[in-house]
Order: C-alpha cells, then sequence, then structure tokens
C-alpha cells in the first residue's frame, strides 16, 4: 500500500521543467520589482500599476503558487528543487527587505500552516473535530507573552506582596506532591495496561491528576514567590536567551493543555465534542480576558521579546537589512525550520503505527476498537500532537506580534484553522499547506486589497466592501467544498484511494469499504466525505 | 449585606433568572427539536434566532410612529418574525442540509458553521445598509413599566412578588406569557396532530416511516419551519429582555440554548425547557457570587463577577457532557454495531 501512496505524477504528464523555471523566473522578479519602493518610484505608470494593491495581492499569490507548481508538475529534481529553495530561502527574504509586509506575511502563512497541520492530525487523521483548537495557541502565546514581558515583573510584585505560606515549604510541598502523583499516575497506567481497568483505578487515576495539577500549581507558585525579590530586575521580562527554553516548554505546555483537556471529553464523539471542545475554548478566551494579573485581561501583553542571537544579526545586517528587520527575519527562518520539522514528524506520524490508529479510529471506531487500538490512549497522542504543534507556534506568533490579547484567540481563529484544512483536504499534508496558504493570502492581502481597491467606487457601498466580508468568504468556502468537493483541494491520496475507486478495481472489499464509509448509519463518526457522487448507496434523496 | 435583604435580593436574582431561563428556553426548542429529527447540531440556529430579532427590531422601528396598541405591535413583530426566521431556516435545510443527507456526521455539521458565518455577514451588511450595527430596540410605551404598577393594585401572584421584593416589568411578564403559550402551542403540534405524529415517526426511524407513507424530507422541512418560528419568537423576546442585537451577538446565547438542550436531555422538548430555566438562573446566580463572596467571606469568590456570568453555560456543558451526556430528561441511546 505504501508503494501506492506515494506522490506519483502520471506518466503521461508532459514534462514542465522549463516552464516551471521560467514561471519562477518571471514572478520572482515581478515580486522584486514590485515591492521595491526606489525602483517603482522611478517607473512612473508602470511603478503605480503594480503598486495596486490588487496587482501586489496577485503577484504574492502568483509567486507563493511557484512552490506549489514545484511540488505538483513533473520536472526536473533539480529544478522542482531550485525553485521550492530559491524562491523560499532566497527571493521572499530579499523581497522582504524592501518590504517588511512580505516578511510578516509568509510567517503568518507558515504560522498557519502549522496550525492546520497540527488540527489536520486531530480532525483528518483521528476524525474528531475540535473547534477549540485555538486554545492551544493561546496557551504558547500567553506562555511566552507572560514571561518574556514586563508583565512578569507585575506578577513576580502581586506574589512578592502576597507570599502565603512559608516558600521553602510551599515548594517542597508541590514538588513531593508533583513527584508522586505523577509516579501514581504512571503505575495505575501500567496496572490498567496489564488488566482491565476498574472503577477503582479510574478513580484513583482521577484522584492523581487532580493531585498533580495541584502540585504543579503549587510548586509554580513556591518558585514565583522565591523569584519575587528579583522583579526589579525583570522588569522588561526574562532574558531573551530563555526564548529556546521557552520553545521547548510551550510545546508541553500545550500538549499538557491538550491532554487536560482531552482526558475528561474524549469519551464524547461528533457533534458532542464539538460543541464541548467549542465552550472549552471560550472558556480559556474568558479566563485571558478576566485574569488581569497574568493576561492583563483585554488591553493585552506588550512589548513581547523575541530571541536575539547575535550571529544571526550580524549575518543579516551583511545581507543589508536594517536592525528592526532582524527579527523578523530570524522569525521567518525559524518558522521554516519549524514547518520542516513539523511536517517531517508529520509524515513519519501518518505512516506509524499510531498514524494508522488514527485513521482506523476516524473511519470505524468500534471496529477499531475490536482491532484492539486503545481508543483514548489514542485520541490523547492526537489531541496532544496537534496542541503542541499550535503551542510553539502560539510562542512565536507572540514573538513576532510583540503583542497579544484575547481578541487574537476567538472562535472564528479556530474556525478559520478549520477551513483551511478542509479547504485544503483533510488528512493531506500539501492540502492543508496549500489551503492554510489560500485561506491567509485571502484574509490578509487579496480581501483587504479589493477593499482597498473599491473604497473609492461609489455604487460598492461601504457596508459591502470585500475587506469586511471574512465570514461570508469564509461560510461560503465551508459550504461550498462541503456540498461540491468535500475531499479537498489537493486530496490525500489514501482517501480518494478509499473514495474514488476506479471501475476496473474489481476488489470487492474495497468496495464494501466505501460503502461503510458513505452509508447513511449516524454510528460512523467519521472525520470524512460527502459520499462521492458515483457511490450510490449514499444517494440518500439525491 | 444583611440577612433581611438577602432574601428579596436572592428571589430577585431567581425570577430575573427564570425570566432569562424563557429565552433560552424557546431558543434551545429550535436546537432540540431539529437534533430530534436529523441528529444534527444546526449552528445556524443562532443566526435563525438572530434574524428573528431583527425583524422584530424593524417591525418595532417601522410601527415606532403609528397609533397602535402596544400588544398588537407584539403580536405583528412576533409573526413577522416567526415567518422570515422559519422560512430561512427552511431554506437553509433545503439548500445547505439536505444534499447532504446520509453522509458522514461531519460534513453537515461543518455546513452548519459555514452557514452560521454566512448568515452573519449577510445580516451585518443588511443592516450596515441603513447604517446601523447595534440594533436598539424602542418598545412600545409602558412595556418597561413595572409590573402592575403601584403595590396596591397587585393582585395574587403578583401581589406575592412585589411583597417580596422582586421587581418585574411588563415586558418579563409578556416574555414569560409569550414563551408558555409558544410552548403550549409546540407541545399540541408536535403531541395532538398528524403532523406532529409523522415528525415523532421521521425522528424514530425515517426510512420504516418512509415505508409507511411519510414524507421524509417534507416533515423534516416542517420541523426547520417550525424550529425556525420558534427563533423568530425568541429572537423578539431576546431583543426585549436585553435591548441591542447585532448580527454577532447570536453566538452567546445559542451556545448557552444548546448547553440547555443537552442539559435537559438533547431531544426531549420538556427537557429544553427545564435546561433553559435551570442555565439561566445558574447565570444569574454566577454573576452575583461576589455578593456571596463578600457575604461568606471568601477572597476568591469575590472576584468572580458578572463577566464570568456567561463561563456558567460552559462549565456546566463540560460537566454534564462528561458525567451524564444524556442530559436530565433525556433517554440513554445505546450505541448498535
Amino acid at each position: 500500500m505504501t508503494a501506492t501512496l506515494q506522490k506519483q505524477p502520471r506518466a503521461s504528464a508532459p514534462d514542465r521543467t522549463i516552464l516551471l523555471v521560467l514561471f519562477f523566473i518571471v514572478t520572482s522578479a515581478f515580486l522584486l520589482v514590485s515591492h521595491n519602493g526606489d525602483l517603482l518610484s522611478q517607473m512612473g505608470a508602470i511603478g503605480t500599476a503594480l503598486k495596486n494593491p490588487i496587482v501586489e495581492a496577485l503577484m504574492v499569490s502568483l509567486f507563493l503558487a511557484n512552490v506549489l507548481f514545484a511540488y505538483l508538475w513533473k520536472a526536473a529534481p533539480w529544478a522542482r528543487a531550485l525553485v521550492g529553495v530559491g524562491s523560499l530561502l532566497f527571493v521572499l527574504p530579499a523581497a522582504g527587505r524592501e518590504d517588511t509586509s512580505l516578511l510578516d506575511l509568509s510567517i503568518q502563512i507558515m504560522i498557519f500552516a502549522a496550525l492546520a497541520l497540527g488540527l489536520n492530525i486531530v480532525v483528518g487523521l483521528a476524525g474528531l473535530l475540535d473547534l477549540g483548537y485555538v486554545a492551544f495557541f493561546a496557551v504558547g502565546a500567553y506562555t511566552w507573552g507572560i514571561v518574556g514581558s514586563p508583565r512578569f515583573a507585575e506578577i513576580l510584585k502581586y506574589f512578592g506582596e502576597n507570599p502565603g505560606g512559608t516558600n521553602a515549604g510551599t515548594l517542597a510541598i508541590g514538588l513531593v506532591l508533583t513527584v508522586v502523583t505523577a509516579a501514581s499516575m504512571l503505575y495505575i497506567n501500567r496496572l490498567t495496561s496489564r488488566a482491565a481497568p476498574t472503577a477503582a483505578t479510574a478513580w484513583s487515576f482521577r484522584l492523581a491528576s487532580v493531585g498533580l495539577v495541584a502540585g504543579v500549581i503549587l510548586t509554580v507558585r513556591a518558585i514565583l514567590v522565591l523569584m519575587a525579590p528579583q522583579a526589579d530586575g525583570l522588569a522588561n521580562g526574562l532574558n531573551a536567551g530563555f526564548f529556546w527554553l521557552f520553545l521547548a516548554l510551550s510545546i508541553f505546555a500545550a500538549a499538557a493543555v491538550g491532554v487536560l483537556i482531552g482526558l475528561p471529553v474524549l469519551k464524547l464523539k461528533g457533534d458532542y465534542l464539538a460543541i464541548i471542545t467549542l465552550g472549552l475554548g471560550e472558556v480559556i478566551r474568558v479566563l485571558a480576558n478576566n485574569l488581569d494579573l497574568y493576561s492583563a485581561g483585554s488591553q493585552g501583553i506588550t512589548p513581547i521579546k523575541s530571541a536575539s542571537v547575535p550571529w544571526f544579526d550580524a549575518a543579516a545586517g551583511a545581507l543589508g537589512f536594517a536592525p528592526d528587520q532582524y527579527y523578523l527575519l530570524f522569525l521567518y527562518v525559524l518558522v521554516l525550520v519549524m514547518i520542516g520539522l513539523i511536517l517531517t514528524v508529520n509524515v513519519r506520524l501518518d505512516r506509524s503505527r499510531i498514524g494508522r490508529a488514527w485513521i482506523a479510529i476516524r473511519d470505524d471506531e468500534v471496529a477499531a476498537q475490536a482491532m484492539g487500538v486503545p481508543l483514548m490512549q489514542t485520541k490523547l497522542i492526537a489531541f496532544a500532537t496537534g496542541a503542541s504543534f499550535a503551542g510553539v507556534m502560539g510562542m512565536i506568533f507572540a514573538a513576532k506580534q510583540q503583542f497579544i490579547s484575547p481578541e487574537s484567540f476567538v472562535l472564528n481563529q479556530s474556525i478559520a484553522i478549520l477551513s483551511m484544512v478542509i479547504l485544503g483536504g483533510m488528512g493531506s499534508f500539501p492540502g492543508v499547506i496549500l489551503g492554510a496558504a489560500v485561506v491567509t493570502l485571502l484574509n490578509l492581502r487579496i480581501l483587504p486589497g479589493l477593499g482597498e481597491a473599491t473604497a473609492n467606487i461609489s455604487w460598492i457601498p461601504q457596508q459591502a466592501n470585500p475587506g469586511q466580508l471574512q465570514r461570508l468568504i469564509f461560510g461560503a468556502i465551508l459550504v461550498a467544498m462541503m456540498l461540491l468537493r468535500p475531499e479537498g483541494l489537493l486530496p490525500s491520496r489514501r482517501r480518494q484511494l478509499e473514495l474514488h475507486h476506479d471501475d476496473n478495481q474489481e476488489d470487492e472489499s474495497a468496495q464494501g469499504n466505501a460503502g461503510a464509509l458513505g452509508t447513511a448509519s449516524g454510528d460512523v463518526y467519521s472525520a470524512g466525505y460527502a459520499p462521492a457522487k458515483e457511490d450510490d448507496k449514499a444517494g440518500g434523496s439525491r | 449585606m444583611e440577612l433581611s435583604t438577602l432574601l428579596p435580593f436572592l428571589a430577585n436574582v431567581i425570577v430575573g433568572g427564570l425570566v432569562l431561563g424563557f429565552v433560552y428556553a424557546i431558543i434551545a426548542l429550535g436546537y432540540t427539536m431539529v437534533y430530534g429529527v436529523l441528529q444534527l447540531i444546526n449552528f445556524a440556529h443562532s443566526e435563525v434566532f438572530v434574524t428573528g430579532a431583527v425583524v422584530g427590531f424593524e417591525v418595532f422601528r417601522v410601527l415606532a410612529p403609528v397609533n397602535m396598541n402596544g400588544y398588537l405591535k407584539l403580536l405583528i413583530a412576533l409573526l413577522a418574525a416567526m415567518t422570515i426566521s422559519g422560512l430561512l431556516n427552511v431554506i437553509i435545510e433545503r439548500l445547505a442540509y439536505r444534499p447532504l443527507r446520509g453522509a458522514p456526521k461531519l460534513v453537515p455539521l461543518i455546513t452548519a458553521i459555514g452557514v452560521s458565518l454566512i448568515l452573519q455577514d449577510v445580516l451585518r451588511v443588511i443592516e450596515g445598509f441603513q447604517g446601523r450595527f447595534d440594533l436598539t430596540y424602542t418598545l412600545p410605551n409602558g412595556f418597561a413599566a413595572p409590573f402592575c404598577g403601584p403595590e396596591s393594585s397587585c393582585v395574587g401572584l403578583g401581589k406575592f412578588l412585589t411583597g417580596i421584593g422582586v421587581s418585574l416589568q411588563l415586558k418579563d411578564v409578556i416574555l414569560i406569557i409569550v414563551s408558555l403559550l409558544s410552548l403550549a402551542v409546540l407541545n399540541y403540534i408536535v403531541n395532538r396532530t398528524r403532523m406532529g405524529k409523522a415528525i415523532r415517526a421521521v425522528a424514530q426511524d425515517r426510512v420504516t416511516a418512509g415505508l409507511m407513507g411519510i414524507d421524509g424530507n417534507r416533515m423534516i422541512s416542517a420541523t426547520f419551519l417550525i424550529g425556525g418560528a420558534l427563533g423568530g419568537i425568541s429572537g423578539v423576546l431576546f431583543g426585549m429582555k436585553f435591548g441591542t442585537v447585532n448580527a454577532y451577538s447570536g453566538f452567546i446565547p445559542g451556545v448557552t440554548a444548546f448547553t440547555a438542550a443537552v442539559l435537559g436531555g438533547i431531544g426531549s422538548i420538556p427537557g429544553a425547557v427545564l435546561g433553559g430555566l435551570l442555565l439561566g438562573v445558574l447565570e444569574k446566580l454566577i454573576g452575583v457570587s461576589n455578593v456571596f463572596g463578600e457575604l461568606l467571606g471568601i477572597k476568591n469568590l469575590a472576584v468572580i463577577d458578572d463577566s464570568y456570568s456567561k463561563l456558567g453555560a460552559f462549565i456546566a456543558l463540560v460537566l454534564i457532557l462528561i458525567f451524564k451526556p444524556t442530559g436530565l430528561l433525556g433517554k440513554s441511546n445505546v450505541e448498535k454495531v
């Protein structure tokens, strides 16, 4: 099966090496020219035309299409590598040097691509509809946002004034509680993996998990109190060198929150799971809005630091970047590396035992369980993995924006990420990246560009300005994709095999499989697809 | 706070919660009816309900200069909202959900989310053309007056309520009466008419009902019509109760009402009402936790104020789904393999 999963351009497809390279050169040239302010001002009328927001959005979109074509088209390997690496590592930063908003946009696209890849694991592979995904993004963002900004000093001051109990004692109790409860949780887990879980083990596991949370809170509190005298020294937040430590921490924090949220709710299925995750996401947002001490409430936290890497800054300076662009370039490279890592993890996971378990659960939970897939554990891993990607990207987002507030973590963000996954194709990695790129471009460039361009046209009223119709467009994408092409723009190969049989494939078992996916049975909670048109069993009222 | 003032305070909170609860209950009925028949969470219902609120606003606005009995205006507003919301719901069902009949559950759910987003922006644009965003209800004269005027004119329950210090407004009483009336009508339709019987049959088993000569699609449309009409009523009541509505204000009451439906046992009509009332009271009680915090000297409770009150529904939702997913009055659904 694995062999068929590899992407194989059809043998009959024409070789497009020359076209690809030409397209790359032309769009790169346009991108470089159209974002170079000095050059544009010398070019007169052409310059003005290129500066038009719609043209600019088009240029960026066409340029980014390069990377897509390098992936899709049949071309010589060297050309595909050249276009991919050249556009991401050379042309984009070079154009971004002249116009920082381009770097900003690319970081944003990649952040959303990573989020979509994370949600894809949860929704696309494991079939768990999560409408509160942005909560994990918020966890990552606030983890660094709090310690990497002046907020940290405020919190320390507060704890210095309200120490409550002896600190060393609290710390000791907290540490002991944490270690003991974590150990007992592991022990109970080992017990239940051998024998069937009983009510006693289930309850003691829950008790231990409550104890673990209490222990961690006590420990953190004690550490904060002990650190309180340093408050003045930390008026600007932790040293930026801690960025790397917190990059790792944000992964764990988000994964831990994923497990914490997942443990109680993953027993639920389908729409119940959707609505409860929506509720929990909203709870986290309301908490961020109201816990003024930690999150500064609706005012938000600012300024948030980014890491400073001296040799990187020196290199950027040598390449002609202005000092205030260093951090953006750094984050661009960081996020590129992260995407590479996340993509690798994704591909490896997809082909691993756990990935197959996810897909089994998505397709038929009961059957998967009967085949010995541990439901809870597998779903929790999916939740935690998806959450950890979101956590890491949340932190990078906080460092890029230098400002976070609860406004960035609303339900609409979750839905935007969901629409990326659906637009691209659930379960397909290149698909969700494409989805993320399209939706982000639409949101940040194309719609605002259209809005700007139409702002002065009298017959388009201000209220119907395309720049403000994001919800409408998201909604239309969701509905249209579900009605017309539920498998997405770049469907996953495996799902295509499952759903779209060629007529020459006379595999009885495979036929039955497709039928099961498409039948009207309400018990199949698959993340799946509207039945393909050729599947007459699923027709319903069609 | 003195103990002597606590009782009237509590009574006020509870009565206020019940009034709010009736609004939630009627919205919850829209969710529960659709869920009962299609097993679909109609995310778009919150926008259908906001549409009702907007229609109600427009009727009150247009009729404001007209010299007409206030109750007649209310009746017209309710009927208009019912018609438009009901038709809207039917259209949504026809265009967005019917083509997906039989698809895996996630598909119509995502479509519902999409429809809800589309409706939000459409409503905003439509109202935006007139330069409006926050719609402020101008009710007919007298609706905001205290219920039963001077205390001496009160009788029966009204006298008792004002006696223990509850201040009710006329609009609250109207709200309760309209809710009870629509409940009675709904109860009649579902339990006493041929159509109600057919709807229940379709809810139980669409295929078998089809074999018995019931047109499943027509009954589903009827359900959406009734659900939408209830959404329209609740929209007008919501507008009357809160005074302002905008295109995006459906989300929180929508989730709260859905929680109410789940709390009572989704698919169960009395359950939705019970859930709505409980959540209304819960929300009001959380909103005043700071009062109890001060009273009992609990510092942590004292910081919880009105801004947390919307969390009540979410926390209730999480707890119910974890501990009793079938809800208070729901029947457990045995999973078939």
